[in-house]
């Protein structure tokens, strides 16, 4: 293949509540073989030359499993193929002379810190809501004590496989994290360790995620298509299933006795 | 949190309440469709049908109550999660649909259409404060040339003088603009229903891949049914299929 060129649209923005706007970067003769962080890393080379600004972009492990690298190309989280994170994303996807936009994850509860950089912490305060079991430390159990069918355990290492890096939120038009809690609840609440909490873990999570200010779902199943684990919408229903249900244990429940005295 | 804090003030809880206002209210209007079809067999069964319906009194006060309720848990949920929605989104510059169905990106237009729709839909039919001069009071009435029947029981009389509900409804729809306007609200019903109907399934956690194809064949067929069901009526009202009786027409000349 030969290298091209592309113009990058990148918004740019110096700190969190600041205004921002879009600048065009040409990115010349670039290998398709280079990953989408690796043509970024090429044009602030350029910039930092030329005593610009770099572009600020989040960015950790480069193979897919980290859950950093969060931006928004040509309208889609991730850029445009399926099934992979910004930085599996590769020069060779996009044409010569391509415009392509690069923006931030543009939603309430992950604020823009810098240019393409947001804080996306409100997956963490969901996640210490609910998303933990409890379980005796020390030595290790014995392998295999407790009994998990093959097929629930594969379909929790399904939804384990989130890496939280919000392209389901940044994806919907509603802001919805509940690819994200489904994810987190399904992939504990299929395994027999993770009952004692289920119902809990639940109704906080849910609770939590619409405290930090994420919107509704309305089944258009955007985020799933955008995730970079494809993970299924299935587990939306599954959530939406176990917090009916929980609801609704909760309001018939029998209260323990009180303390004689008490 | 109480389980009414569970239902009405988490995104969930309202999603629920939508699906299930949302079963209710298909159910109306699939038996309210069923019902009104019987203008096609003869004036004598769509006139007892409607004199039956309006003789059960506090039932139908009852019904009407109930279908109100949900009408407006359903609209007062969608508003709701919809303004907590937008908050919760910030404005992206580019922006692409990746698989999201057309009827679902339209729900929001295709409800208040819909919502006018039944205002005067209840105006024309029901009030008699729309077209008033073909309304049922202020057209002769009907003698019943037979017994009408529901479960096999006699409901209405033979003999018994009744509204003329038949001539009502096919000379309403003799006003073309009535009849398109009809159409396309019915057509738009039926695409709110096509997202509808199936997201109901997976609000309340009953989908997944395995039988999502199955559900969408199913909920596709049965709004185009639907649809062709409501538009069968205005349309053969229009084509001079259907005409009104004699007596209500003469009574019109005048």
């Amino acid at each position: 293949m030969k290298n091209i060129s592309v113009t990058l649209r990148v918004w740019r923005q110096a700190g969190p509540g600041q205004p921002g706007r879009f600048v065009d970067y040409p990115a010349r003769d670039l290998n398709p073989a280079m990953s989408f962080l690796e043509m970024l890393d090429v044009v602030n080379d350029e910039l930092t030359l030329k005593g610009e600004e770099p572009i600020a972009f989040a960015h950790d492990c480069r193979e897919g499993i980290c859950g950093t690298c969060s931006l928004v190309i040509n309208g889609k989280p991730h850029g445009p193929r399926q099934g992979v994170a910004s930085c599996q994303t590769y020069v060779r996807s996009f044409e010569d002379g391509q415009v392509i936009t690069v923006e931030p994850y543009r939603l309430r509860p992950f604020p823009v810190v810098k240019d393409l950089v947001t804080d996306r912490s409100a997956f963490d305060k969901i996640q210490q809501a609910g998303g933990f079991i409890t379980v005796r430390a020390g030595s290790a159990p014995n392998a295999n004590a407790i009994p998990v069918p093959k097929d629930d355990a594969e379909l929790a290492m399904d939804a384990a496989q989130c890496i939280g890096c919000g392209a389901c939120a940044a994806a919907c038009k509603n802001a919805s994290a509940m690819l994200f809690v489904a994810a987190r609840v399904s992939h504990l609440g299929l395994m027999p360790q993770g009952q004692a909490e289920r119902d809990r873990r639940v109704l906080a999570m849910v609770q939590t995620a619409d405290g930090l200010g994420f919107g509704s779902c309305t089944n258009q199943y955007e985020c799933s298509a955008a995730c970079p684990k494809l993970i299924s919408h299935d587990f939306i229903a599954r959530l939406n299933r176990d917090f009916i249900k929980a609801s609704f244990k909760a309001a018939f429940r029998s209260e323990p006795n009180r303390v004689v005295g008490d | 949190m109480t389980f009414l804090q569970h239902i009405f003030c988490t995104t969930i809880g309202r999603k629920f309440l939508m699906a299930v206002t949302g079963i209710v209210l298909i159910g109306f209007v699939v038996a309210h469709l069923v019902g009104n079809l019987q203008v096609f067999e003869s004036p004598d069964r769509l006139n007892g049908y409607a004199h039956f319906l309006s003789s059960l009194g506090p039932v139908l006060w009852i019904e009407r109550a109930g279908l109100l309720l949900c009408t407006v848990i359903h609209i007062w949920a969608a508003v709701v999660l919809t303004l907590e929605s937008r908050r919760a989104r910030g404005e992206q510059h580019d922006r692409t649909w990746i698989q999201a169905t057309l009827a679902s990106r339209y729900m929001r237009s295709t409800g208040f259409v819909v919502l006018a729709f039944i205002v005067y839909h209840l105006a024309q039919f029901t009030l008699g404060a729309a077209q008033a001069a073909t309304y049922k009071e202020n057209l002769p009435r009907y003698t019943m040339a037979g017994d009408y029947h529901v479960l096999g029981l006699t409901a209405v009389r033979e003999g018994t003088v009744v509204p003329d509900v038949y001539s009502m409804v096919i000379l309403g729809f003799q006003n073309t603009a009535v009849a398109v306007f009809y159409i396309v609200a019915v057509g738009l019903l039926a695409l709110h229903l096509l997202h509808g109907a199936e997201s109901l399934f997976q609000t309340l956690g009953w989908r997944n891949r395995r039988w999502s194809r199955g559900l969408r064949a199913v909920v596709t067929i049965a709004c185009a049914a639907y649809f062709i069901g409501n538009l069968a009526i205005p349309g053969a009202v229009i084509a001079g299929i259907l005409n009104p009786l004699p007596a209500a027409a003469a009574s019109l000349r005048k």
